[in-house]
């Protein structure tokens, strides 16, 4: 492996940046230790390149170059702009829990009349307070330079926790709006722990208020499900069209817990997004599904890591990337069965449509297998749309932009079914036929 | 001015020639059978009056009330009233029956700078007509032919001949694939929608679909040219004769 | 090799020694020094009488390959080799230039008997002359190139070949005798820069078999050579270069064998494969090099780099390969499908059990216009080996119309085995239509019990089951080696439930 050291002058400036945002960055003590630790981690990797196997096909060296100077605590208009974006696009009935710029934004946030169980804190306040919880922030794998960084330098973030036995009657959004003009980092770490029995919905928004435009964002969001919780997980990733967003989520199950995620990417210019599940209890249930709808020149990476360490559970992936322009779709999917981990079920499901001769879409799904008992399979295709169809709906009287639209729906629909909530269901449609309404 | 009018049409297929001159003219309320051996290029016809791609009109015209239909995209031709019965209607999951009707009439109406039709008089019209034509429901919420049996498949294509009151229908080879029972459902859904607006152009292979829809026309084609025409007795004589007689004239 | 000690701690008795092979004949033989440098390059090269521009070829990939490091992204795990502790050639020393099968070492004859090796079959050795009266014969005639270690020594039906056009012949001779084809096609397809193992094997290779079949012609029967390693600490670097010039066709077997040894030795072959306009090339392979013992002691190491470029229009490569043997499998055979409307084919068996590690597939990469590839891929896990697929499907920009299908397919046959898939489907352009898919399994109880109840052993059930599994692939492999091949697949497979 031919990894540089990044002793290079990005890797000093970041230092010096390091060195500089060490003031604002929250906890003292330990996880000032452990932001230390994390950085020297990043730095003996440095930006992630293709000749690492994992980032074969996002190169950060070549798409982002540097990780930009954390963006400044936003200000009043700041706030206000994030505000406008924030109520443009609310969804109708969740408890909405705003970071602006990698602060959290309480005035814009909805924490009045909590349910019983259900505590919320900014990240800032839990580490300054040096909570038992700050350190389980960040245990989060640092063998990615990534996910390292980010435990360096966020600033910010919420810790939710929902008691055991409690099911949570309204879905919680957090929300990640981009608000300064001035190009910069917004780091960002949440924490989600489900007791028992605890049934939970959250939504994560990344939105840009007008004027952000080539930030970068970098959130790790780490949930711990208990046993017989259930959580439901929907992401939209609609960042301003020149952002970077290279993000992580870290999720162990207990035993008979159930976890249902949904993943949609289409905004931002650059974005990767590593979902890791670990499973840790027996009989617990996941499916993690989701969509890319880019054109233009974005790039968007799903990598997917689902560990199965012990026996009886299951796994389900639907994955549908719709291609256009000059766009670039990733997706890696890795699903390991470790010893003894048997009577596994484990399948995935990777399909790209082009829509253009420039289109390019990458699909590495990858089977790791060291227990027989066991029932696992993937799947793979890449494909134009299929020109019959055109021409029957076309004979029918559809123009050939609604007739692609109709089978592109039908495409993704697949992976959007899978989303439980109606309501986020809906979102998910909408913000789909947006996408394709934007295309016409 | 006859409604369809094909003048000396000659196609290709990679470099091949396929029809070498065939000129047809169909007036309205006229129902015309096309019949020939497999090879004759009776498919081809179909597919260049519908518009799908992969064919080359090197030569001669198309027109559909005098208007040249070369120059139109196929779902224009649709929406015009030329409506073209697969042989082989093809499946499309994900999208919803329902939902394909509709899109596709309103795309229709639109072209044609007609409203667009409510979702309630939508759903009455396809229940009427699809209860016409012996059409479950349920058959509906499914994916367009998805799961449908040939016979299924077909009715599915005249409900929406029903559906979208075109002005003129091609049934190709509309008995492939389907029993005699089948075949009779599918045939009286179509004399239901002659009228005297309406013309038909029938493609088969066998004189037996004639038998349930009487064409006023028969042409027989061969090598990609039509070298007879006459009446509905044409059929029956070659039911008796087969085709051989004709594949010299070409 | 130092490799020993290491797998000695390794050690856990299960037990799988069944390799059939593994006995060693005792001729004198002529090695080269222990060791690799310049000279060790040139010593070879002057062994073969080779010209000066074949030793230029070999320095200047000797001196690459000095700048290059082992690659490490195989799921494979090995103690280090050392390099230097290697012999590099080893020839069976010759009593006098041969001129028939008859003046060749009996020792080797009976080698070759032991394996079974059609060599010294009377049909066979008939076939050297036309069989008389010119009368087909049901079985189909197979012209043999044997490889002892590092050189070819008895290659058969020169006479019938000749008369067709087709040169068979051991590559030595050929840079000899027809340098303006060696010369062409040598390292056109895998470049001496390729990989390491490669750029090593160009600069050692000792010999090999070479084909040419000229245009339009069909070869009249199949080509075949059999590898084996005798000797101790000798690496085996062959070398085979293939090419069917337009509208020809040529079908090529190979088999590989090693005595059982303790240590462990290194084999690096490059196979090059050229097919210009309308050829085709079928290439089939049955591996069954010595696997280590049971407690995952000696066995061979090989690192192989198989390549074929489907140079012309219309052009077809197809791989066929049965591996079950060797404690280390690296080898990808793969296809450039760079004429227009070519195509490549990958039919693959894997089979490990013991300790044995593999890491097998192919690279389907699509160039030209419309052209399409297919993998079928069986692997098969047993004992404590792990068995990986490894594979890439790519069409490039221009690559409009291209095709692929690939089904991989995995069977474990106990619980402390591995079976792994790793596909990359690359696409850049809209066009291509690229299909894949990946199972992984048990061998279903249900069915053991079943055939059991019907009076099979555990064994024969699972023999039964496993040839099934395979089947798609063992119907892509010449009559006489499918046979063969599904024999080496219970036998591998001995010992693997319990």
């Amino acid at each position: 492996m031919n990894v540089v050291v990044a002793k290079t002058g990005t890797g000093r400036a970041l230092g010096d940046a390091f060195a500089v945002a060490r003031d604002r960055l929250p906890g003292k003590g330990a996880i000032s230790d452990l932001r230390r630790q994390a950085f020297e981690a990043y730095e003996r990797m440095g930006l992630p390149h293709r000749r690492i196997e994992d980032w074969k096909y996002t190169d950060l060296r070549a798409l982002m170059r540097e990780v930009l100077p954390l963006a400044p605590q936003p200000d009043a208009t700041a706030l206000d702009r994030a505000a406008g974006t924030a109520k443009a696009q609310a969804i109708e009935g969740v408890r909405r829990l705003v970071l602006v710029d990698g602060v959290f934004a309480p005035d814009l946030s909805d924490l009045a009349g909590l349910q019983k169980g259900l505590t919320i804190r900014p990240l800032r306040d839990v580490l300054e307070a040096g909570d038992a919880l700050s350190g389980q922030a960040f245990t989060a794998d640092s063998s990615n330079p990534m996910i390292a960084l980010n435990a360096a330098l966020a600033t910010d973030g919420v810790v939710i926790e929902v008691a055991n036995g409690t099911v949570l009657t309204q879905p919680l959004q957090i929300v990640h709006i981009a608000s300064a003009a001035a190009p910069g980092a917004i780091v960002t770490r949440s924490l989600l722990r489900l007791g028992r029995d605890a049934v939970a919905t959250l939504v994560e928004s990344y939105l840009a208020a007008d004027g952000a435009t080539a930030y970068q964002a970098h959130d790790a969001l780490v949930v711990a499900i208990g046993d017989d919780a259930r959580l439901d997980h929907v992401r939209l990733v609609e960042d301003a069209t020149g952002a970077f967003n290279i993000s992580s989520a870290t999720v162990s199950l207990g035993a008979h817990a159930h976890f249902n995620t949904f993943g949609m990417t289409t905004g931002a210019h650059v974005s990767r997004y590593q979902l890791t599940v670990a499973f840790a209890g027996e009989g617990s249930k996941v499916e993690t599904n989701g969509v890319n709808l880019i054109n233009g020149k974005q790039h968007a990476d799903t990598t997917l890591l689902l560990d199965h360490a012990v026996p009886h559970c299951d796994s389900r992936e639907i994955f549908r990337a719709v291609v256009d322009d000059r766009a670039h779709s990733v997706f890696q999917g890795r699903i390991i069965v470790r010893p003894h981990a048997q009577k596994t079920d484990a399948k995935m499901m990777t399909r790209a449509l082009l829509l253009s001769d420039e289109a390019e879409a990458d699909n590495k799904p990858e089977l790791e297998i060291f227990a027989d008992d066991v029932t696992c399979g993937h799947g793979a295709t890449t494909g134009a749309l299929d020109e019959n169809l055109l021409f029957y709906m076309r004979a029918r009287g559809l123009p050939e932009k609604e007739a692609q639209a109709l089978l592109i729906q039908a495409f993704v629909g697949e992976a959007i079914e899978t989303i439980a909530s109606d309501t986020l269901r809906e979102v998910a449609i909408a913000a789909a036929r947006r996408w394709l309404e934007a295309r016409a | 001015m006859s409604l369809l009018e094909v003048k000396d049409l000659k196609v290709r297929v990679d470099e091949r020639e396929i029809l070498h001159g065939l000129s047809l003219s169909v007036n309205p309320g006229e129902v015309h059978a096309i019949m020939g051996p497999n090879g004759s290029g009776k498919s081809t016809l179909s597919h260049v009056i519908a518009g799908k791609p992969g064919y080359e009109v090197t030569g001669g015209q198309i027109l559909f009330r005098g208007e040249d239909l070369l120059e139109m995209d196929p779902n224009e031709r649709a929406a015009k009233g030329v409506f073209l019965a697969f042989q082989y209607p093809v499946e499309i999951p994900g999208v919803t029956t329902w939902n394909f009707l509709h899109a596709a009439l309103n795309a229709q109406r639109k072209a044609r700078g007609e409203d667009e039709i409510s979702s309630p008089a939508f759903l009455k019209k396809v229940r009427e007509v699809a209860k016409s034509l012996n059409i479950p429901q349920d058959m509906l919420k499914r994916g367009v032919n998805v799961g449908f049996s040939g016979g299924e498949k077909k009715r599915n294509e005249i409900l929406q001949m029903a559906l979208f009151e075109p002005a003129v229908c091609i049934l190709d080879e509309m008995d492939s694939g389907l029993d005699i029972d089948a075949l009779r459902i599918a045939a009286d859904g179509v004399n239901a929608l002659r009228s005297p607006d309406r013309a038909m152009v029938v493609i088969t292979h066998y004189q037996r679909l004639l038998n349930y829809i009487v064409p006023d026309v028969v042409h027989v084609m061969s090598k990609g040219r039509v070298v007879k025409s006459g009446g509905k007795e044409l059929a029956l004589e070659l039911e008796e004769s087969g085709y051989a007689q004709f594949e010299d004239a070409a | 090799m130092p490799a020993v000690q290491e797998t000695v701690e390794r050690v856990r008795r299960i037990d799988v020694d069944q390799y059939r092979y593994g006995f060693e004949t005792l001729i004198e033989s002529d090695k080269a020094p222990k060791g690799l440098s310049e000279d060790t390059v040139r010593f070879i090269s002057a062994k073969k009488n080779e010209p000066a521009w074949m030793l230029e070829w070999r320095l200047e990939a000797f001196r690459r390959w000095l700048t290059m490091t082992e690659p490490t992204w195989a799921r494979v795990d090995y103690p280090k080799i050392d390099y230097q502790d290697i012999y590099y050639y080893a020839a069976p020393k010759p009593k006098k230039t041969l001129s028939s099968i008859d003046e060749i070492d009996p020792e080797i004859l009976k080698t070759y008997e032991k394996l079974g090796i059609p060599l010294r079959e009377v049909a066979i050795l008939e076939g050297v002359e036309p069989p008389p009266g010119g009368a087909p014969s049901a079985n189909r005639k197979i012209a043999v190139d044997a490889v002892f270690d590092s050189v070819s020594v008895a290659t058969t039906f020169q006479k019938e070949l000749k008369a067709a056009g087709v040169i068979f012949m051991p590559i030595s001779e050929a840079i000899r005798e027809h340098p303006e084809l060696v010369q062409k096609y040598l390292g056109s397809v895998v470049p001496t820069s390729d990989n390491y193992f490669a750029t090593l094997n160009s600069a050692v290779f000792s010999d090999g078999s070479f084909v040419y079949v000229p245009e339009g012609v069909r070869c009249p029967m199949e080509l075949s050579t059999y590898f084996r390693i005798n000797e101790r600490n000798t690496g085996q670097f062959e070398r085979t270069l293939i090419i069917a010039d337009k509208g020809s066709y040529v079908s090529y077997l190979e088999g590989c064998t090693a005595p059982q040894r303790d240590e462990n030795q290194l084999h690096a072959a490059v196979v090059e494969l050229v097919a210009l306009d309308d050829a085709e090339i079928k290439y089939s392979t049955v591996q069954n090099w010595y696997p280590g013992n049971s407690e995952g002691k000696g066995g061979i190491y090989n690192f192989v780099t198989k390549r074929g470029d489907c140079r012309g229009r219309n052009s077809k490569i197809s791989w066929t390969q049965v591996e079950t043997g060797s404690a280390i499998t690296w080898k990808y055979p793969s296809c450039i499908l760079r004429g227009d409307n070519s195509s490549g084919e990958f039919y693959s068996i894997a089979i490990s059990n013991g300790f044995q590690q593999v890491d097998s597939g192919t690279k389907m990469i699509h160039l030209g216009k419309n052209t399409s590839s297919r993998i079928i891929s069986k692997g098969i896990a047993a004992g404590k080996s792990q068995n990986t697929y490894r594979g890439l499907v790519s069409a490039h920009r221009k690559a409009t119309g291209a095709r692929n299908y690939t089904a991989c397919d995995s069977l474990l046959i106990g619980d402390k085995c591995g079976a792994h898939t790793v596909p990359y489907v690359e696409a850049k352009n809209s066009s291509a239509t690229f299909e894949h898919e990946a199972t992984t399994s048990k061998i279903s109880e249900d069915v053991l019990f079943y055939c059991i109840q019907r009076g099979l052993s555990q064994e024969e059930a699972v023999g039964l089951v496993v040839n099934g599994f395979v089947k798609d692939v063992l119907q892509q492999l010449p009559m006489e080696f499918a046979v063969e091949a599904q024999k080496l697949i219970s036998i591998s497979l001995e010992g693997s439930v319990g």
